[in-house]
Protein backbone atom coordinates (compact mmCIF):
# COMPACT_ATOMS: atom_id res chain seq x y z
CA UNK A 1 0.00 0.00 0.00
CA UNK A 2 1.10 3.52 -0.79
CA UNK A 3 1.55 6.22 1.37
CA UNK A 4 -0.81 8.30 -0.58
CA UNK A 5 -3.79 5.40 -0.33
CA UNK A 6 -2.98 5.07 3.56
CA UNK A 7 -3.56 8.68 3.92
CA UNK A 8 -6.33 8.63 1.65
CA UNK A 9 -8.04 5.55 4.11
CA UNK A 10 -7.03 7.38 7.06
CA UNK A 11 -9.34 10.13 6.02
CA UNK A 12 -12.17 8.36 5.21
CA UNK A 13 -11.81 6.21 8.33
CA UNK A 14 -11.86 9.50 10.51
CA UNK A 15 -15.12 10.64 8.42
CA UNK A 16 -16.67 7.63 9.14
CA UNK A 17 -15.59 8.15 12.89
CA UNK A 18 -17.18 11.45 13.12
CA UNK A 19 -20.21 10.80 11.17
CA UNK A 20 -21.38 8.12 14.04
CA UNK A 21 -20.27 10.51 16.80
CA UNK A 22 -22.40 13.20 14.73
CA UNK A 23 -25.53 11.00 14.61
CA UNK A 24 -24.56 9.08 17.99
CA UNK A 25 -24.20 12.00 20.74
CA UNK A 26 -26.59 13.82 22.04
CA UNK A 27 -23.95 15.56 24.25
CA UNK A 28 -23.30 18.94 22.06
CA UNK A 29 -19.89 18.96 22.91
CA UNK A 30 -19.18 15.74 21.48
CA UNK A 31 -20.64 16.71 18.38
CA UNK A 32 -19.08 19.45 17.73
CA UNK A 33 -15.89 17.09 18.35
CA UNK A 34 -17.05 14.54 15.39
CA UNK A 35 -17.81 17.70 13.44
CA UNK A 36 -13.77 18.38 13.53
CA UNK A 37 -13.05 14.94 13.13
CA UNK A 38 -15.06 14.50 9.89
CA UNK A 39 -13.35 17.75 8.71
CA UNK A 40 -10.07 16.62 9.72
CA UNK A 41 -10.56 13.44 7.73
CA UNK A 42 -11.93 15.71 4.39
CA UNK A 43 -8.45 17.43 4.99
CA UNK A 44 -6.40 14.19 5.19
CA UNK A 45 -8.44 13.32 2.03
CA UNK A 46 -7.55 16.41 0.25
CA UNK A 47 -3.77 16.40 1.05
CA UNK A 48 -3.76 12.76 -0.50
CA UNK A 49 -5.71 13.94 -3.04
CA UNK A 50 -2.81 16.95 -3.75
CA UNK A 51 0.21 14.17 -3.51
CA UNK A 52 -0.86 11.89 -6.60
CA UNK A 53 1.64 12.05 -9.11
CA UNK A 54 5.12 12.39 -7.33
CA UNK A 55 4.98 15.87 -6.59
CA UNK A 56 3.11 18.44 -3.84
CA UNK A 57 0.29 20.52 -5.64
CA UNK A 58 0.47 23.38 -3.56
CA UNK A 59 -3.31 24.34 -3.98
CA UNK A 60 -4.91 21.99 -1.49
CA UNK A 61 -2.18 22.78 0.99
CA UNK A 62 -3.35 26.89 0.75
CA UNK A 63 -7.14 25.28 0.90
CA UNK A 64 -6.47 23.25 3.91
CA UNK A 65 -5.19 25.69 5.64
CA UNK A 66 -7.87 28.03 5.27
CA UNK A 67 -10.40 25.52 6.03
CA UNK A 68 -8.59 24.61 9.23
CA UNK A 69 -8.90 28.52 9.82
CA UNK A 70 -12.81 27.74 9.16
CA UNK A 71 -13.33 25.15 11.46
CA UNK A 72 -11.75 26.42 14.28
CA UNK A 73 -13.90 29.45 13.41
CA UNK A 74 -16.86 27.63 13.87
CA UNK A 75 -15.68 25.49 16.49
CA UNK A 76 -15.07 28.59 18.68
CA UNK A 77 -18.43 29.65 18.12
CA UNK A 78 -20.60 26.13 18.72
CA UNK A 79 -18.56 25.99 22.15
CA UNK A 80 -19.46 29.40 22.85
CA UNK A 81 -23.03 28.72 22.28
CA UNK A 82 -22.64 25.19 23.76
CA UNK A 83 -21.38 27.18 27.46
CA UNK A 84 -24.30 29.93 26.78
CA UNK A 85 -26.57 27.23 26.46
CA UNK A 86 -25.54 24.90 29.31
CA UNK A 87 -25.72 28.11 31.62
CA UNK A 88 -29.13 28.60 30.77
CA UNK A 89 -30.65 25.33 30.61
CA UNK A 90 -28.35 23.33 33.27
CA UNK A 91 -27.17 21.05 30.14
CA UNK A 92 -25.30 20.79 27.23
CA UNK A 93 -28.07 19.23 25.10
CA UNK A 94 -31.05 20.51 22.49
CA UNK A 95 -34.32 20.70 24.57
CA UNK A 96 -35.90 18.14 22.28
CA UNK A 97 -33.46 15.80 22.73
CA UNK A 98 -32.31 15.91 26.17
CA UNK A 99 -34.62 12.93 27.48
CA UNK A 100 -34.18 10.32 30.33
CA UNK A 101 -29.66 9.58 30.29
CA UNK B 1 -14.15 47.22 -11.14
CA UNK B 2 -13.85 49.62 -8.18
CA UNK B 3 -17.30 49.49 -7.68
CA UNK B 4 -17.17 45.11 -7.31
CA UNK B 5 -14.10 45.65 -4.27
CA UNK B 6 -15.63 48.64 -2.78
CA UNK B 7 -19.28 45.65 -1.95
CA UNK B 8 -16.74 43.39 -0.61
CA UNK B 9 -14.11 45.50 1.38
CA UNK B 10 -16.43 48.42 2.81
CA UNK B 11 -18.77 46.09 5.08
CA UNK B 12 -15.47 43.65 6.08
CA UNK B 13 -13.74 47.05 6.88
CA UNK B 14 -16.77 48.42 8.40
CA UNK B 15 -17.48 45.30 10.77
CA UNK B 16 -13.86 45.60 11.89
CA UNK B 17 -13.95 49.18 12.73
CA UNK B 18 -17.59 48.38 14.66
CA UNK B 19 -15.82 46.09 16.90
CA UNK B 20 -13.34 48.79 17.98
CA UNK B 21 -15.43 52.09 17.50
CA UNK B 22 -17.10 53.40 20.67
CA UNK B 23 -21.27 52.62 20.68
CA UNK B 24 -21.70 56.30 19.20
CA UNK B 25 -19.56 56.73 16.67
CA UNK B 26 -20.95 53.10 14.93
CA UNK B 27 -24.32 54.28 15.27
CA UNK B 28 -22.91 57.24 12.75
CA UNK B 29 -20.58 55.35 10.61
CA UNK B 30 -23.47 52.70 9.85
CA UNK B 31 -25.81 55.15 7.99
CA UNK B 32 -23.21 56.48 5.81
CA UNK B 33 -21.69 52.77 5.27
CA UNK B 34 -24.74 51.92 4.12
CA UNK B 35 -25.12 55.09 1.54
CA UNK B 36 -21.91 54.42 0.09
CA UNK B 37 -23.04 50.64 -0.32
CA UNK B 38 -26.15 51.82 -2.39
CA UNK B 39 -23.88 53.77 -4.26
CA UNK B 40 -21.42 51.59 -5.06
CA UNK B 41 -24.25 49.00 -6.08
CA UNK B 42 -25.70 51.61 -8.75
CA UNK B 43 -22.02 51.93 -10.19
CA UNK B 44 -22.18 48.58 -10.57
CA UNK B 45 -25.53 47.74 -12.00
CA UNK B 46 -24.88 50.68 -14.54
CA UNK B 47 -21.29 49.47 -15.76
CA UNK B 48 -22.49 46.24 -16.15
CA UNK B 49 -23.16 45.20 -19.89
CA UNK B 50 -23.51 41.71 -21.77
CA UNK B 51 -20.25 42.51 -23.76
CA UNK B 52 -17.91 42.86 -21.15
CA UNK B 53 -18.52 40.77 -17.76
CA UNK B 54 -17.09 42.98 -14.83
CA UNK B 55 -14.63 39.95 -13.79
CA UNK B 56 -11.91 40.52 -11.22
CA UNK B 57 -8.69 37.96 -11.13
CA UNK B 58 -7.40 38.41 -7.31
CA UNK B 59 -4.20 39.63 -7.21
CA UNK B 60 -4.02 38.84 -10.95
CA UNK B 61 -3.84 35.47 -10.83
CA UNK B 62 -5.42 33.09 -13.23
CA UNK B 63 -7.33 29.98 -12.23
CA UNK B 64 -6.99 27.23 -11.74
CA UNK B 65 -4.31 29.02 -8.97
CA UNK B 66 -6.37 32.47 -8.39
CA UNK B 67 -9.62 33.02 -7.53
CA UNK B 68 -11.85 34.79 -9.74
CA UNK B 69 -14.92 37.02 -9.42
CA UNK B 70 -17.62 37.51 -11.55
CA UNK B 71 -20.70 39.84 -12.13
CA UNK B 72 -23.41 39.00 -13.60
CA UNK B 73 -26.93 39.97 -13.85
CA UNK B 74 -27.84 37.27 -11.22
CA UNK B 75 -25.28 38.66 -9.53
CA UNK B 76 -25.79 42.28 -9.79
CA UNK B 77 -29.50 41.72 -8.93
CA UNK B 78 -29.09 40.38 -5.76
CA UNK B 79 -26.70 42.46 -4.46
CA UNK B 80 -29.08 45.34 -5.11
CA UNK B 81 -31.77 43.58 -3.27
CA UNK B 82 -29.01 42.81 -0.44
CA UNK B 83 -28.01 46.60 -0.40
CA UNK B 84 -31.87 47.87 -0.07
CA UNK B 85 -32.79 45.03 2.49
CA UNK B 86 -29.50 45.89 4.35
CA UNK B 87 -30.02 49.59 4.30
CA UNK B 88 -33.36 49.31 5.44
CA UNK B 89 -32.80 46.63 8.54
CA UNK B 90 -29.85 49.04 9.70
CA UNK B 91 -31.87 52.13 9.68
CA UNK B 92 -34.50 50.32 11.59
CA UNK B 93 -32.53 48.75 14.18
CA UNK B 94 -30.70 52.67 14.64
CA UNK B 95 -34.25 53.53 15.51
CA UNK B 96 -35.50 50.63 16.98
CA UNK B 97 -32.57 49.91 19.49
CA UNK B 98 -32.90 49.63 22.95
CA UNK B 99 -29.67 48.86 24.76
CA UNK B 100 -31.21 48.80 28.17
CA UNK B 101 -33.91 45.92 27.31
CA UNK B 102 -31.62 43.71 25.11
CA UNK B 103 -28.19 43.65 26.71
CA UNK B 104 -24.84 45.84 26.28
CA UNK B 105 -23.65 42.83 24.72
CA UNK B 106 -26.72 42.90 21.96
CA UNK B 107 -26.12 45.85 21.11
CA UNK B 108 -22.46 45.88 20.82
CA UNK B 109 -22.57 42.54 18.70
CA UNK B 110 -25.19 43.76 15.97
CA UNK B 111 -23.57 45.56 14.05
CA UNK B 112 -20.19 43.69 13.46
CA UNK B 113 -22.41 40.92 12.39
CA UNK B 114 -24.81 42.52 10.16
CA UNK B 115 -21.62 44.14 7.91
CA UNK B 116 -19.93 40.66 8.08
CA UNK B 117 -23.30 39.08 6.79
CA UNK B 118 -23.44 41.87 3.94
CA UNK B 119 -19.94 40.98 2.78
CA UNK B 120 -20.45 37.51 2.78
CA UNK B 121 -23.46 37.77 0.91
CA UNK B 122 -21.76 39.57 -1.56
CA UNK B 123 -18.94 37.41 -1.96
CA UNK B 124 -20.98 34.45 -2.46
CA UNK B 125 -22.78 36.29 -4.91
CA UNK B 126 -19.80 37.01 -7.15
CA UNK B 127 -17.27 34.17 -6.46
CA UNK B 128 -17.21 32.05 -9.02
CA UNK B 129 -14.68 29.06 -7.08
CA UNK B 130 -16.11 26.03 -5.14
CA UNK B 131 -13.51 26.97 -1.88
CA UNK B 132 -14.34 30.29 -1.94
CA UNK B 133 -18.18 29.96 -1.80
CA UNK B 134 -17.10 27.74 0.69
CA UNK B 135 -15.49 29.96 3.23
CA UNK B 136 -17.89 32.84 1.77
CA UNK B 137 -21.02 30.19 2.91
CA UNK B 138 -19.39 29.59 6.38
CA UNK B 139 -18.66 33.47 7.15
CA UNK B 140 -22.38 34.05 6.26
CA UNK B 141 -23.70 31.11 8.38
CA UNK B 142 -21.68 31.93 11.15
CA UNK B 143 -22.60 35.44 11.14
CA UNK B 144 -26.24 34.27 11.01
CA UNK B 145 -26.19 31.98 13.98
CA UNK B 146 -24.37 34.87 16.27
CA UNK B 147 -27.22 37.51 14.96
CA UNK B 148 -30.24 34.61 16.23
CA UNK B 149 -28.23 33.96 19.23
CA UNK B 150 -27.63 37.93 20.22
CA UNK B 151 -30.74 37.77 22.13
CA UNK B 152 -29.50 36.12 24.58
CA UNK B 153 -32.89 33.91 25.75
CA UNK B 154 -32.95 30.43 26.18
CA UNK B 155 -35.22 29.14 23.65
CA UNK B 156 -32.50 31.69 21.42
CA UNK B 157 -29.45 30.40 22.15
CA UNK B 158 -31.27 26.52 21.46
CA UNK B 159 -32.53 27.87 18.00
CA UNK B 160 -29.40 29.07 17.46
CA UNK B 161 -27.60 25.79 18.13
CA UNK B 162 -29.86 23.98 16.19
CA UNK B 163 -29.43 25.81 13.52
CA UNK B 164 -25.51 25.75 14.21
CA UNK B 165 -25.97 21.93 13.75
CA UNK B 166 -27.65 22.35 10.14
CA UNK B 167 -24.96 24.79 9.51
CA UNK B 168 -22.19 22.77 10.35
CA UNK B 169 -23.49 19.05 8.76
CA UNK B 170 -24.35 21.73 5.54
CA UNK B 171 -21.06 22.94 5.33
CA UNK B 172 -19.38 19.86 5.49
CA UNK B 173 -21.16 17.88 3.16
CA UNK B 174 -20.78 20.82 0.90
CA UNK B 175 -16.96 20.33 1.40
CA UNK B 176 -16.61 17.15 1.16
CA UNK B 177 -17.70 17.67 -2.63
CA UNK B 178 -15.13 20.27 -3.07
CA UNK B 179 -12.86 17.53 -2.05
CA UNK B 180 -13.91 15.09 -4.80
CA UNK B 181 -14.37 17.21 -7.54
CA UNK B 182 -10.58 18.38 -7.01
CA UNK B 183 -9.28 15.10 -6.49
CA UNK B 184 -11.02 14.44 -9.74
CA UNK B 185 -10.59 17.83 -11.93
CA UNK B 186 -7.73 19.48 -10.06
CA UNK B 187 -9.11 22.65 -10.84
CA UNK B 188 -12.86 24.25 -8.29
CA UNK B 189 -12.75 27.09 -10.77
CA UNK B 190 -16.77 27.22 -12.27
CA UNK B 191 -15.34 28.43 -15.43
CA UNK B 192 -13.21 25.56 -15.75
CA UNK B 193 -15.31 22.76 -14.43
CA UNK B 194 -17.74 23.37 -17.10
CA UNK B 195 -15.19 22.67 -19.46
CA UNK B 196 -14.04 19.55 -17.73
CA UNK B 197 -13.76 16.16 -18.77
CA UNK B 198 -16.46 14.30 -16.52
CA UNK B 199 -15.70 12.21 -14.14
CA UNK B 200 -17.00 9.16 -12.12
CA UNK B 201 -16.96 11.12 -8.72
CA UNK B 202 -18.83 13.98 -10.21
CA UNK B 203 -22.45 12.81 -9.61
CA UNK B 204 -21.36 11.75 -5.71
CA UNK B 205 -19.88 15.26 -5.74
CA UNK B 206 -23.28 17.24 -6.63
CA UNK B 207 -25.20 15.02 -4.63
CA UNK B 208 -23.43 15.91 -1.59
CA UNK B 209 -22.41 19.60 -1.91
CA UNK B 210 -26.59 19.60 -3.19
CA UNK B 211 -27.28 18.00 -0.16
CA UNK B 212 -25.46 20.67 1.95
CA UNK B 213 -26.59 23.42 0.64
CA UNK B 214 -30.23 22.07 0.93
CA UNK B 215 -29.96 22.17 4.15
CA UNK B 216 -28.53 25.75 4.55
CA UNK B 217 -31.48 26.94 2.04
CA UNK B 218 -33.64 25.06 4.52
CA UNK B 219 -35.76 23.06 1.60
CA UNK B 220 -38.22 20.46 3.32
CA UNK B 221 -37.68 18.32 4.74
CA UNK B 222 -34.62 20.20 6.33
CA UNK B 223 -35.96 23.23 7.04
CA UNK B 224 -36.95 22.42 11.07
CA UNK B 225 -34.34 25.09 12.51
CA UNK B 226 -35.62 28.11 10.15
CA UNK B 227 -38.59 28.89 11.62
CA UNK B 228 -37.22 28.73 15.37
CA UNK B 229 -33.91 30.81 14.42
CA UNK B 230 -35.48 33.30 12.44
CA UNK B 231 -38.39 33.61 15.11
CA UNK B 232 -36.45 34.26 18.06
CA UNK B 233 -33.82 36.66 16.24
CA UNK B 234 -34.57 40.50 16.75
CA UNK B 235 -37.03 42.06 13.94
CA UNK B 236 -33.88 43.70 11.81
CA UNK B 237 -31.77 40.25 12.00
CA UNK B 238 -34.95 38.12 11.31
CA UNK B 239 -35.23 40.67 8.08
CA UNK B 240 -31.88 39.79 7.17
CA UNK B 241 -32.13 36.31 7.65
CA UNK B 242 -35.15 35.32 5.88
CA UNK B 243 -34.50 37.79 3.18
CA UNK B 244 -31.38 37.47 2.09
CA UNK B 245 -29.46 34.56 3.75
CA UNK B 246 -31.22 31.61 2.10
CA UNK B 247 -30.86 33.23 -1.12
CA UNK B 248 -27.33 32.44 -1.25
CA UNK B 249 -27.19 29.00 -0.57
CA UNK B 250 -29.49 28.56 -4.00
CA UNK B 251 -27.39 30.63 -5.73
CA UNK B 252 -24.57 28.56 -5.40
CA UNK B 253 -26.83 25.63 -6.47
CA UNK B 254 -27.80 27.66 -9.46
CA UNK B 255 -24.06 27.94 -10.47
CA UNK B 256 -23.12 24.50 -9.65
CA UNK B 257 -26.47 22.60 -11.88
CA UNK B 258 -26.68 25.56 -14.69
CA UNK B 259 -22.81 26.50 -14.47
CA UNK B 260 -20.37 23.99 -13.40
CA UNK B 261 -21.89 20.46 -13.90
CA UNK B 262 -25.14 21.33 -16.70
CA UNK B 263 -24.21 17.50 -18.12
CA UNK B 264 -24.60 15.91 -14.62
CA UNK B 265 -27.79 17.34 -14.36
CA UNK B 266 -29.97 14.15 -14.64
CA UNK B 267 -34.19 14.48 -15.34
CA UNK B 268 -34.73 12.40 -12.21
CA UNK B 269 -32.72 14.49 -9.89
CA UNK B 270 -34.63 17.62 -10.99
CA UNK B 271 -37.73 16.45 -10.64
CA UNK B 272 -37.18 15.31 -7.23
CA UNK B 273 -35.68 18.72 -6.14
CA UNK B 274 -38.54 20.15 -7.54
CA UNK B 275 -40.70 17.44 -5.55
CA UNK B 276 -39.09 18.81 -2.15
CA UNK B 277 -39.65 22.45 -3.24
CA UNK B 278 -43.50 21.17 -3.69
CA UNK B 279 -43.32 19.39 -0.21
CA UNK B 280 -41.77 22.61 0.92
CA UNK B 281 -44.89 25.16 -0.34
CA UNK B 282 -47.42 22.56 0.91
CA UNK B 283 -45.58 21.89 4.50
CA UNK B 284 -44.79 25.58 4.84
CA UNK B 285 -48.04 27.01 4.47
CA UNK B 286 -49.84 24.43 6.48
CA UNK B 287 -47.64 25.40 9.35
CA UNK B 288 -47.97 28.90 8.65
CA UNK B 289 -52.38 28.46 9.11
CA UNK B 290 -51.78 27.32 12.15
CA UNK B 291 -48.92 29.29 14.19
CA UNK B 292 -50.55 31.86 17.13
CA UNK B 293 -47.36 33.88 16.62
CA UNK B 294 -47.47 36.52 13.92
CA UNK B 295 -43.02 36.16 13.81
CA UNK B 296 -43.28 32.50 13.05
CA UNK B 297 -46.42 32.82 10.41
CA UNK B 298 -44.18 34.69 8.69
CA UNK B 299 -40.92 32.62 9.10
CA UNK B 300 -42.89 29.68 7.93
CA UNK B 301 -44.31 31.33 4.94
CA UNK B 302 -40.11 31.88 4.12
CA UNK B 303 -40.22 28.37 4.40
CA UNK B 304 -42.94 27.63 1.90
CA UNK B 305 -41.74 30.18 -0.75
CA UNK B 306 -38.47 29.07 -0.97
CA UNK B 307 -40.09 25.94 -2.44
CA UNK B 308 -40.79 27.94 -5.35
CA UNK B 309 -37.53 28.76 -5.88
CA UNK B 310 -36.87 24.72 -6.43
CA UNK B 311 -39.41 24.94 -9.68
CA UNK B 312 -36.81 26.14 -12.03
CA UNK B 313 -34.61 23.06 -12.03
CA UNK B 314 -36.87 20.86 -14.17
CA UNK B 315 -37.63 23.80 -16.21
CA UNK B 316 -34.75 25.29 -17.15
CA UNK B 317 -31.83 22.06 -16.35
CA UNK B 318 -31.37 18.88 -17.99
CA UNK B 319 -33.50 18.08 -21.13
CA UNK B 320 -35.52 21.88 -20.66
CA UNK B 321 -32.14 23.80 -20.90
CA UNK B 322 -32.03 23.53 -24.64
CA UNK B 323 -35.72 24.33 -24.87
CA UNK B 324 -37.20 27.71 -25.43
CA UNK B 325 -39.15 27.99 -22.08
CA UNK B 326 -35.77 27.66 -19.56
CA UNK B 327 -35.61 31.30 -19.95
CA UNK B 328 -38.60 32.40 -18.68
CA UNK B 329 -37.89 30.03 -15.96
CA UNK B 330 -34.74 31.01 -14.91
CA UNK B 331 -35.77 35.06 -14.73
CA UNK B 332 -38.89 33.73 -13.48
CA UNK B 333 -37.49 32.31 -10.79
CA UNK B 334 -34.88 35.16 -10.03
CA UNK B 335 -37.63 37.46 -10.19
CA UNK B 336 -39.49 35.46 -7.16
CA UNK B 337 -36.45 35.26 -5.31
CA UNK B 338 -35.97 39.18 -5.37
CA UNK B 339 -39.36 39.92 -4.72
CA UNK B 340 -39.62 37.66 -1.93
CA UNK B 341 -36.42 39.09 -0.03
CA UNK B 342 -37.96 42.84 -0.43
CA UNK B 343 -41.50 41.63 0.58
CA UNK B 344 -40.27 39.31 3.73
CA UNK B 345 -37.92 41.94 4.75
CA UNK B 346 -41.13 44.23 4.84
CA UNK B 347 -42.74 41.95 6.78
CA UNK B 348 -40.41 41.44 9.68
CA UNK B 349 -39.38 44.82 10.35
CA UNK B 350 -43.28 45.62 10.32
CA UNK B 351 -43.84 42.97 12.94
CA UNK B 352 -40.62 44.00 14.89
CA UNK B 353 -42.57 47.38 15.33
CA UNK B 354 -45.79 45.97 16.24
CA UNK B 355 -43.77 44.32 19.10
CA UNK B 356 -42.54 46.95 20.24
CA UNK B 357 -45.89 48.52 20.68
CA UNK B 358 -47.90 45.78 22.06
CA UNK B 359 -44.44 43.46 23.71
CA UNK B 360 -45.51 40.68 22.19
CA UNK B 361 -45.96 39.06 18.46
CA UNK B 362 -48.74 37.08 19.63
CA UNK B 363 -51.93 37.24 16.68
CA UNK B 364 -54.37 38.47 19.44
CA UNK B 365 -52.35 40.74 20.37
CA UNK B 366 -52.52 42.69 16.94
CA UNK B 367 -55.85 43.05 17.16
CA UNK B 368 -57.10 46.66 15.09
CA UNK B 369 -52.77 47.84 14.83
CA UNK B 370 -53.46 49.13 11.38
CA UNK B 371 -55.67 52.08 12.78
CA UNK B 372 -52.69 53.43 14.91
CA UNK B 373 -49.88 52.34 12.72
CA UNK B 374 -51.47 52.73 8.55
CA UNK B 375 -48.49 52.70 6.95
CA UNK B 376 -46.54 49.51 8.97
CA UNK B 377 -49.98 47.81 8.01
CA UNK B 378 -50.11 48.89 4.44
CA UNK B 379 -46.50 47.43 4.13
CA UNK B 380 -47.35 44.31 5.80
CA UNK B 381 -50.49 44.04 3.34
CA UNK B 382 -48.35 44.60 0.29
CA UNK B 383 -45.89 42.51 0.67
CA UNK B 384 -48.78 39.75 1.33
CA UNK B 385 -49.67 41.07 -1.97
CA UNK B 386 -46.37 39.99 -3.42
CA UNK B 387 -46.21 36.69 -1.55
CA UNK B 388 -49.46 35.88 -2.74
CA UNK B 389 -48.19 36.59 -5.97
CA UNK B 390 -51.06 39.23 -7.70
CA UNK B 391 -50.46 41.74 -10.27
CA UNK B 392 -48.89 43.86 -10.33
CA UNK B 393 -46.53 43.08 -7.77
CA UNK B 394 -42.68 41.36 -8.44
CA UNK B 395 -44.01 38.13 -7.10
CA UNK B 396 -46.91 38.21 -9.92
CA UNK B 397 -43.99 38.50 -12.87
CA UNK B 398 -42.00 35.85 -11.46
CA UNK B 399 -44.95 33.38 -11.14
CA UNK B 400 -46.40 34.54 -14.81
CA UNK B 401 -43.01 33.57 -16.16
CA UNK B 402 -42.36 30.15 -14.13
CA UNK B 403 -46.33 29.13 -15.27
CA UNK B 404 -46.13 30.37 -18.87
CA UNK B 405 -42.30 28.23 -19.16
CA UNK B 406 -44.78 25.39 -17.05
CA UNK B 407 -47.71 25.39 -19.50
CA UNK B 408 -44.66 25.68 -22.43
CA UNK B 409 -42.81 22.50 -21.59
CA UNK B 410 -46.36 20.54 -20.34
CA UNK B 411 -45.30 20.26 -16.84
CA UNK B 412 -48.38 21.57 -16.09
CA UNK B 413 -48.24 19.76 -12.00
CA UNK B 414 -45.59 22.73 -11.81
CA UNK B 415 -47.93 25.23 -12.40
CA UNK B 416 -50.41 23.78 -10.11
CA UNK B 417 -47.94 24.33 -7.21
CA UNK B 418 -47.83 27.57 -8.55
CA UNK B 419 -51.48 28.62 -8.33
CA UNK B 420 -52.02 26.02 -5.03
CA UNK B 421 -49.30 27.92 -3.18
CA UNK B 422 -50.60 31.45 -3.79
CA UNK B 423 -53.95 30.08 -2.98
CA UNK B 424 -52.29 28.72 0.49
CA UNK B 425 -50.22 32.42 1.08
CA UNK B 426 -53.62 33.50 0.43
CA UNK B 427 -55.20 31.73 3.08
CA UNK B 428 -52.44 31.90 6.23
CA UNK B 429 -52.05 36.24 5.60
CA UNK B 430 -55.34 36.53 5.51
CA UNK B 431 -55.72 35.80 9.28
CA UNK B 432 -52.93 38.38 10.15
CA UNK B 433 -54.66 41.29 7.97
CA UNK B 434 -57.87 40.52 9.08
CA UNK B 435 -56.89 41.08 13.04
CA UNK B 436 -54.74 43.83 12.19
CA UNK B 437 -58.00 46.19 10.08
CA UNK B 438 -60.19 44.64 12.58
CA UNK B 439 -61.89 47.61 14.91
CA UNK B 440 -60.37 47.31 18.67
CA UNK B 441 -59.40 50.39 20.44
CA UNK B 442 -55.73 51.34 19.07
CA UNK B 443 -52.83 52.26 21.70
CA UNK B 444 -52.45 55.62 23.09
CA UNK B 445 -50.03 57.66 20.48
CA UNK B 446 -46.89 57.85 23.17
CA UNK B 447 -45.72 54.29 22.04
CA UNK B 448 -45.93 54.10 18.45
CA UNK B 449 -43.39 54.56 16.16
CA UNK B 450 -42.49 57.83 13.81
CA UNK B 451 -43.95 58.28 10.33
CA UNK B 452 -40.24 57.74 9.06
CA UNK B 453 -39.61 54.46 10.96
CA UNK B 454 -42.77 53.49 9.69
CA UNK B 455 -42.06 54.26 6.17
CA UNK B 456 -38.80 51.97 6.36
CA UNK B 457 -41.06 48.57 5.89
CA UNK B 458 -43.33 50.26 3.08
CA UNK B 459 -40.67 51.42 0.98
CA UNK B 460 -39.64 47.66 1.08
CA UNK B 461 -42.85 46.77 0.26
CA UNK B 462 -43.35 49.62 -1.87
CA UNK B 463 -40.28 47.74 -4.31
CA UNK B 464 -41.68 44.53 -4.22
CA UNK B 465 -44.26 45.94 -6.28
CA UNK B 466 -42.58 48.26 -8.31
CA UNK B 467 -40.36 45.25 -9.34
CA UNK B 468 -43.53 44.13 -11.27
CA UNK B 469 -44.62 47.50 -12.44
CA UNK B 470 -41.14 48.42 -14.00
CA UNK B 471 -40.17 44.71 -14.84
CA UNK B 472 -38.62 45.45 -17.93
CA UNK B 473 -35.42 46.67 -16.23
CA UNK B 474 -34.76 44.00 -14.05
CA UNK B 475 -35.69 41.63 -16.40
CA UNK B 476 -32.74 42.98 -18.91
CA UNK B 477 -30.77 42.54 -15.98
CA UNK B 478 -31.79 39.17 -15.10
CA UNK B 479 -30.47 38.10 -18.97
CA UNK B 480 -26.60 39.42 -18.74
CA UNK B 481 -24.50 36.29 -18.87
CA UNK B 482 -27.35 33.92 -18.61
CA UNK B 483 -25.65 30.26 -18.34
CA UNK B 484 -25.90 28.32 -21.30
CA UNK B 485 -27.81 25.99 -19.44
CA UNK B 486 -30.87 28.22 -19.53
CA UNK B 487 -30.27 30.10 -22.71
CA UNK B 488 -33.10 31.44 -24.70
CA UNK B 489 -33.24 28.05 -27.40
CA UNK B 490 -35.65 29.70 -29.99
Amino acid sequence: MSGVTLYALTGAALVGTGFFGLIAARHLLRRVLAFNLIGSGLFVYLGAAGARGGEADPVPQALIITGIVVALSASALAVGLIVALARARGRAMLPEEDVGG
Amino acid sequence: MTALVALLALPLAGALAAVVLPHGAVRGMVPALSVAMLAATAVLVAGLSAQAPTRLKLGQWPPPVGIVLEVDGLAAALIAMTALVMTAAALAALRSEQPAAAGARAAFGFWPLMLLLWAALNAVFVSRDLFNLYVGLELLSLASVGLVAIGGKPEALAAAMRYMLFALVGSLLYLAGVVLVYAAHGTLDIGLLADRTPAKPDALALALMTAGLMAKTALFPFHVWLPPAHGSAPAPASAMLSALVPKASFVILLRLWFEAMPDRAQDGALVLLAVLGTAAVIWGSLRALLQTRLKLVVAYSTVAQIGYLFLVFPLAGGGSAEMPWSAGAWTGVLFLALAHGLAKAAMFLAVGQWMAVTGSDRLDAMRGLATAMPMTSFAFALAAVTLVGLPPSGGFTGKYLLMTSAFAAGQWMWALVLAGGGLLAAAYLYRPLAILFARADAPGPATLPTRGMQAIPLCLAGAAIALGIASETPFELLSIGRPAAAEDGS
